[in-house]
C-alpha cells in the first residue's frame, strides 16, 4: 500500500485515494478529428519508470492532484497540484529522499 | 509419560507439565513448550505424512517454518479445522487432535501409493501434457470426466473444514520507526540498539519464542552469560522499553513503501481459547525502516531416496535435541557438505546418540570440526556420497559410496535409524526479494544474499550472508543505530559458537545408477525430483521460471525454501550454465500460508458492507416487506398481503398505482446540489441537455454521457434558482456520478465558479403516484399551489409539507401524475405516516422496487445499467432528443459523431410483444429465425422483461440491431424450453401520448 503525500493533506495511506489515471492528458477540442479524438480517448503510454498520474484523496479532501511515480520502485517522487507544472527532471528529490510535495505553502506535516 | 527419546534434562520444555493429545487417533503425551513434531519424535513417531504426488511416505524434514513433508490437520472442534499446518510449528496443547493427510487408509498403508508405480506417467509437464490432449474421446470429455477427478482423489493436501468458521479475526495497523523481523541474535541486537536510540520499535518473530537459533545452541554464551539468560534479558529490557513484541507472528509480505504485513497467531496454541478472544491478528505495519533479520534455511542434500521417514536437516536434528530434549534417532548417519553438521553430530553424540559415520561430500572438508569429530572418535568419509537409503516407512540404513569425478566406488552398507543431511545454508531472502531489492550472487558462499536494498531497509545476520552469532549481534546493533541515525556501538563478546563454519553444496550428488529407477527429491512437496528437473530442460525449458512452473518445483505451499536453490543448480548444470546466469525465480507473498479469516478480519456477515436504510426502513419491516439490496441500500422489493406472492403483490400494486395512487420511497436517489454562478454552465457541459433557458421552478430530464459518448447516468435536475440546481442521479450512480462532476470541476473546468455537495442521504424522497396523488398530497402542503396550471408536470417548488421545509416535484417515473416530496431525512419517516394516512383511506397501496420497474417499464422509461451497458449511446436509446447540439461542447460530444456510433445497425431500444403469452428472460438472445443452428449472430438481446397487469401480457424492453427499422418484424428469443416468437414494437406499451401525465 502506497503512502501518498496529498499537496494539502500531507502524507496518507493509499487507502484514502482513488486512481485518475494518466496525469497531463490534454481534452481535444470537440472540432478535432477522428484521429486525435481517438488518441485522446484510448492511446496512453505505459511507461516503465516515471510516470506522471492523477490522484484523487477522495476519503480526504477531496481534492484532484497530480504526482510522479517510478512505476519499476513504486517510488513516489513529487505530487503536485492541478495547474502546476509537471516538475523537471531536475527538480525532483534524489534516491532516498523524501518526494517533493507541490509549491509547499499549503502542506501541513 | 512423555516419550522414550526424551533427554534427561536439557532443552526448553517444561517437563513437569505433560500435555496430552492424539495424532490419528492414537493418545500421547507430550510436555508443554513442545511443537506436535517434537512430541511425536519424543515416541520415535517419523512417519507422519504422505507426498502429494507418488504418495511417499514422510517425515519431519526441518524443525520450522520451512518444513515441506509434516503437514497436519489440526482439530479443535467440528467447525476449528486448519489443514496444511506445518507440525514443526504447532504448538501442543491439552486434547490437540492431529491427523494426517493426503493418505488412505492411514498412514502405513497407503493405497494412493500405487501412483509411484505409475511416476513414469507424472512426469514433469503432467498436467500440460494431459491438458493437451484431445478434450473429447469417443464423446466423452476425458479431461473433465476422466482425468480431474482422478487427479483429484489421488494428489492432495488437508481437506478445508465443512462448517463455518466460527471464530473471530482482528486487525489492527502499525506504526514504528524500526520494524525488525525476527528476533535470534541479530534481531533482538537491531531491537536493543533501536530502541536505545529512541526509536519506537516493533519486533515480530514467527516462532512461539524469541531467541532464534540461540534457543538451540545453549552451549553458546554471549558477553559472559548463558544464551537462555541473555535472551530473558533482552526481552526484558525491550519489554520495559516499550517495544512492541509479537511472537507467533508471521511477517508474510513486504510491499510498497515500507508496508508490511504480520500475521499474529493469538489462541490456537491456549488449552482454552478465551471466549470471545480473536483467534489471529493481522497487523498492518508501516515502518519507517525495516530490518530484515530472518536468518537461513539449511538445504537438503539431492540423492536417491532422500525424502525417507528419518532423514532430516542436521540443524532440525540440533533444535529437536537442545530446544525440545528429543533425541530423534538412536544411530544416525551425517551426510555434510557444511561444518556446522559436525557440530550437531558432536552435540547428538554427547546426548547418547550414536553417529554411525559423517559422510562428507567434499574431498577436504575444513580441518576444526573434522579434527575435532574424529578426536571424539567419530568415524567420517570424505568425498564420500549416498547412493541409496534402506527402509521406506522408516529409514533402515544408507549405502555409501567414494566419489570418482561422475563415477562412485567403494560400495559399503551402513545400518542407522536416523540420516541427517547438510548441504549449507541459504540465506532466507524472502521477505528482501519481495521488497523488490535485487539480489546478488556471493561465489564464496554460493549463494543469492541481498544487493541494494529498494526501500527504507536494511539485512542483517544470516540472511544476509552473515555466518556465526557474533557477526550478527555486531551488524544488528550497527542496523539498529543506522535505523535512526544516533547511537554508540554496543560490544558483544560470544563463546561457544564456531564462526569458521564453511561449505555448501548445490545441486544432485552422483549415484551412478540408471536413472529412471532413482528418485532424488528437490521439491519434497510437490515432488519434484531432480530428473523432472533435467527432462524440463531436455523437452526446450530454459527460463527458470518456466522450469519452474512447468516442474512446479517451488510452487507449493512452502514456496520451495528448502528446494529452490538446488533446483536452480540442478537446471543451470543442465544446460551448463552458471547459477547466476540462470537467475533465481521471483519470491511472492505470502512467506508462510495466511488463514482467509485473517485477511477478512472483520469484513463478514454483517459487517461485510455497511448497510444503507432509508428513513422510512422500519415502517416498511412493519408492514410486511420483502426487501432487495440495489448496492448497500436495503429498498423495499414489494409489499405482500397476507398469502400473496411476489407476483400477486406487484400485479396489485401496479394496478392500484394505475387506478388511484401508490406511495414509493425514492430516498434512495443520488442528489447533489450544484450551486455557483457558472452552474449551468457546468451543467451544460456534463450533460447532454441545454439547462440555460431552464426556468427556476422547472425540471429537466438529464442524460449524461462519459467521454466516450456512452450513456453513464440520467436523472432530473430541477433548478430552484439562477445559481442553484438540484440534480438527481441513479440510485447505484450516486458516487460515480459525483466523483465525475469533481473530476471535470478540480481539473477540466476549473474556471467555472460552481460547489458540489452530496445531498443523497440529506433527503428523503416520497413518490406520491397515480390519479389520486394530489388529493394526497393537498392537504399537506403548505405555501405551495399544486393545481395542474400552477405547477406542471417538470416542476419543483419550495415550500411546506406537514410543516416541514420540502422541495416540492412534480415528476413521474410511472407515467401517472406524480409528486415527489423530499424533506430532510430526519423528518422522513413522520412525513411519510401522513401522506400513508391520506392514502390509505382512499384506497393506495405502498408500492416497492419491483412494481416501479414494471410501471416505468410499461412507459418504456430506461433503467441506467439495465438497458444500458456502458456501450449505449444516446441515439440507441431513441433520446435524440436529449443531445442539445447547439451547444459547443459537453462531456461525450464528439464521440458522438465517432464513425462506429453512427452506423445504423447499431442496437436500438425497442419494445417486444410476446405472442404466446410467456415473459422472456432478461439477457436473452435474440435471433431472426426459429431454430438458429450454433454459431447464429445473435442480433440483439433482452434488457427488461415483465408481465404487464396493465397490458395483462407479458412485455419487454430489448436492444436490436437496427431496431427502429424493423417494427412489426417477428424475431426470436431461444430460452430453455424452445423459442419464443416476438413482435418488435415500440418501447412505449402504455400511455404513448403521456395524457395521463398532465392529469
Amino acid at each position: 500500500m502506497l503512502l501518498i503525500p496529498c499537496p494539502f493533506c500531507g502524507l496518507r495511506p493509499e487507502l484514502e485515494f482513488r486512481y485518475g489515471g494518466h496525469a497531463h492528458i490534454r481534452r481535444e477540442p470537440a472540432s478535432s478529428d477522428d484521429q486525435a479524438w481517438a488518441e485522446f480517448l484510448f492511446v496512453r503510454d505505459n511507461p516503465k519508470g516515471i510516470m506522471a498520474e492523477r490522484w484523487r484523496h477522495v476519503s480526504g479532501c477531496g481534492r484532484f492532484f497530480n504526482g510522479l511515480r517510478d512505476t519499476i520502485s513504486d517510488r513516489i517522487l513529487a505530487t503536485y497540484k492541478i495547474g502546476e507544472p509537471r516538475p523537471d527532471p531536475g527538480e525532483l528529490p534524489p534516491e532516498g529522499e523524501a518526494p517533493r510535495i507541490g509549491a509547499g505553502d499549503e502542506v501541513r506535516p | 509419560m512423555s516419550g522414550r527419546f526424551r533427554t534427561a534434562q536439557g532443552g526448553r520444555v517444561d517437563r513437569a507439565t505433560p500435555v496430552r493429545f492424539t495424532f490419528d487417533g492414537e493418545p500421547y503425551v507430550g510436555l508443554r513448550g513442545d511443537t506436535l513434531a517434537s512430541a511425536l519424535l519424543s515416541h520415535g513417531v517419523h512417519l507422519v505424512g504422505r507426498s502429494f504426488k507418488y504418495h511417499r511416505p514422510r517425515g519431519f524434514l526441518s524443525a520450522g517454518a520451512e518444513e515441506p513433508n509434516a503437514l497436519v490437520s489440526v482439530a479443535r472442534d467440528a467447525a476449528r479445522v486448519t489443514p496444511n499446518l506445518r507440525m514443526t510449528q504447532v504448538e501442543l496443547y491439552e486434547g490437540l487432535s492431529g491427523t494426517s493427510q493426503n493418505r488412505w487408509p492411514r498412514l502405513g498403508v497407503d493405497i494412493g501409493a500405487i501412483n509411484s508405480l505409475f511416476s513414469p506417467m507424472f512426469v514433469a509437464g503432467f498436467y500440460y501434457k494431459t491438458f493437451m490432449g484431445p478434450r473429447f474421446i469417443g464423446g466423452a470429455k476425458v479431461w473433465a470426466e476422466v482425468f480431474e477427478p482422478l487427479i483429484r482423489r489421488a494428489a492432495g493436501l488437508g481437506e478445508p473444514p465443512r462448517l463455518p468458521d466460527p471464530d473471530r479475526y482482528d486487525h489492527r495497523f502499525g506504526h514504528c520507526d524500526v520494524l525488525v523481523v525476527g528476533a535470534g541474535p541479530a534481531g533482538l541486537a537491531v531491537a536493543l540498539s533501536a530502541v536505545r536510540a529512541g526509536s519506537r520499535v516493533i519486533l515480530c518473530d514467527e516462532n512461539s519464542e524469541m531467541g532464534g537459533s540461540l534457543l538451540a545452541a545453549p552451549a553458546t554464551s554471549i558477553n559472559g552469560r548463558p544464551s537462555a539468560a541473555w535472551i530473558a534479558s533482552a526481552l526484558d529490557e525491550l519489554a520495559a522499553a516499550g517495544v512492541t513484541l509479537l511472537p507467533r507472528t508471521q511477517a508474510f509480505g513486504y510491499y510498497n513503501h515500507n508496508f508490511v504485513g504480520l500475521c499474529q497467531r493469538l489462541t490456537d496454541h491456549l488449552d482454552v481459547a478465551p471466549v470471545g478472544a480473536p483467534r489471529e491478528r493481522m497487523w498492518q505495519v508501516r515502518a519507517g525502516h525495516v530490518v530484515l533479520a530472518t536468518g537461513a534455511t539449511e538445504r537438503p542434500l539431492v540423492f536417491p531416496d532422500n525424502d525417507r521417514p528419518g532423514i532430516m536437516l542436521a540443524d532440525a536434528a540440533r533444535a529437536f535435541l537442545n530446544r525440545y530434549g528429543v533425541r530423534p534417532g538412536t544411530r544416525a548417519v551425517v551426510i555434510a557438505a557444511h561444518d556446522s553438521a559436525y557440530r550437531t553430530a558432536i552435540e547428538l553424540a554427547a546426548a547418547g546418540v550414536a553417529i554411525a559415520r559423517i559422510v562428507d561430500v567434499r574431498a577436504h572438508p575444513g580441518s576444526a570440526p573434522v579434527d575435532l569429530a574424529r578426536a571424539q572418535g567419530i568415524p567420517i568419509s570424505v568425498g564420500s556420497t549416498i547412493i541409496d537409503v534402506r527402509g521406506a516407512l522408516r529409514v533402515r540404513g544408507v549405502t555409501v559410496a567414494q566419489v570418482a569425478g561422475e563415477h562412485v566406488i567403494d560400495f559399503e552398507q551402513i545400518p542407522c535409524d536416523l540420516l541427517l543431511m547438510s548441504g549449507g545454508w541459504t540465506p532466507a531472502v524472502h521477505l528482501f526479494s519481495q521488497s523488490r531489492g535485487k539480489l546478488r550472487f556471493d561465489e564464496a558462499t554460493q549463494t543469492f544474499v541481498p544487493g541494494k536494498p529498494a526501500q527504507a531497509q536494511s539485512s542483517v545476520g544470516a540472511c544476509n550472508g552473515v555466518w556465526g552469532i557474533a557477526a550478527a549481534l555486531e551488524q544488528g546493533d550497527a542496523a539498529g543505530h543506522a535505523a535512526n541515525g544516533s547511537g554508540a556501538a554496543r560490544r558483544y563478546a560470544v563463546e561457544g559458537d564456531d564462526a569458521d563454519d564453511r561449505g555448501g553444496f548445490l545441486g544432485a550428488l552422483p549415484h551412478g545408477r540408471a536413472a529412471s529407477r532413482v528418485k532424488a527429491f528437490v521439491d519434497f512437496q510437490n515432488d519434484v525430483t531432480a530428473k523432472d528437473i533435467r527432462l524440463a530442460v531436455r523437452e526446450g525449458f530454459r527460463s527458470i521460471e518456466h522450469v519452474k512452473r512447468y516442474t512446479t518445483s517451488g510452487m507449493a505451499t512452502d514456496q520451495g525454501k528448502t528446494s529452490n536453490m538446488n533446483a536452480l543448480a540442478i537446471a543451470a548444470a543442465a544446460q551448463g550454465k552458471s547459477v547466476p546466469e540462470v537467475g533465481l525465480t521471483t519470491f511472492r507473498q505470502p512467506y508462510t500460508p495466511v488463514t482467509f479469516g485473517a485477511f477478512a478480519g472483520f469484513s463478514r456477515g454483517d459487517l461485510f458492507d455497511p448497510i444503507r436504510e432509508t428513513p422510512t426502513h422500519a415502517w416498511a419491516v412493519r408492514k410486511g416487506a420483502r426487501f432487495e439490496d440495489v448496492g448497500l441500500w436495503k429498498r423495499a422489493h414489494y409489499f405482500p398481503d397476507s398469502g400473496e406472492d411476489m407476483h400477486a403483490a406487484v400485479a396489485r400494486e401496479c394496478r392500484v398505482a394505475r387506478a388511484v395512487a401508490g406511495v414509493f420511497d425514492g430516498s434512495t436517489l443520488g442528489k447533489i446540489e450544484v450551486v455557483g454562478p457558472d452552474a449551468a454552465e457546468f451543467l451544460n457541459r456534463l450533460y447532454t441537455n441545454s439547462w440555460s433557458k431552464l426556468e427556476p421552478g422547472r425540471c429537466r430530464y438529464g442524460l449524461m454521457l462519459t467521454e466516450s459518448g456512452f450513456v453513464m447516468d440520467d436523472g432530473v435536475v430541477g433548478r430552484l434558482a439562477p445559481d442553484r440546481f438540484h440534480v438527481t442521479t441513479t440510485t447505484g450512480g450516486a458516487a460515480r456520478v459525483l466523483g465525475h462532476m469533481e473530476d471535470y470541476s478540480q481539473t477540466e473546468f476549473p474556471e467555472l465558479k460552481v460547489w458540489l455537495t452530496s445531498t443523497t442521504d440529506q433527503w428523503a424522497v416520497i413518490a406520491v403516484q397515480g390519479p389520486r396523488a394530489r388529493d394526497i398530497i393537498a392537504p399537506l402542503v403548505e405555501g405551495i399551489d399544486i393545481s395542474a396550471a400552477a405547477l406542471p408536470h417538470m416542476s419543483v417548488r419550495e415550500g411546506l409539507v406537514c410543516g416541514v421545509p420540502t422541495r416540492l416535484f412534480r415528476v413521474s417515473f410511472t407515467g401517472e401524475l406524480g409528486f415527489e416530496i423530499n424533506v430532510p431525512a430526519d423528518y422522513g419517516r413522520a412525513v411519510w405516516e401522513a401522506v400513508w394516512a391520506q392514502a390509505e383511506p382512499l384506497g393506495a397501496v405502498p408500492y416497492g422496487t419491483e412494481a416501479m420497474h414494471v410501471l416505468r417499464a410499461e412507459k418504456g422509461y430506461i433503467i441506467v445499467g439495465q438497458e444500458t451497458d456502458g456501450t449505449v449511446t444516446p441515439d440507441d436509446l431513441g433520446m435524440g432528443w436529449a443531445l442539445a447540439k447547439s451547444k459547443p461542447d459537453f462531456v461525450g460530444k464528439r464521440s458522438l459523431d465517432r464513425p462506429d456510433l453512427v452506423v445504423p445497425s447499431r442496437k436500438q431500444l425497442v419494445g417486444l410483444s410476446t405472442e404466446a403469452g410467456r415473459v422472456l428472460e432478461e439477457g436473452a438472445q435474440i435471433v431472426p429465425i426459429a431454430d438458429p443452428p450454433r454459431g447464429t449472430h445473435a442480433i440483439g438481446h433482452v434488457t427488461s422483461a415483465y408481465w404487464s397487469p396493465t397490458l395483462r401480457r407479458p412485455i419487454a424492453l430489448a436492444l436490436v440491431e437496427g431496431g427502429r427499422s424493423r417494427m412489426g418484424e417477428t424475431l426470436y428469443v431461444p430460452m430453455p424450453g424452445g423459442s419464443t416468437a416476438v413482435k418488435v414494437t415500440s418501447p412505449v406499451f402504455y400511455d404513448p401520448q403521456g395524457a395521463r401525465l398532465n392529469g
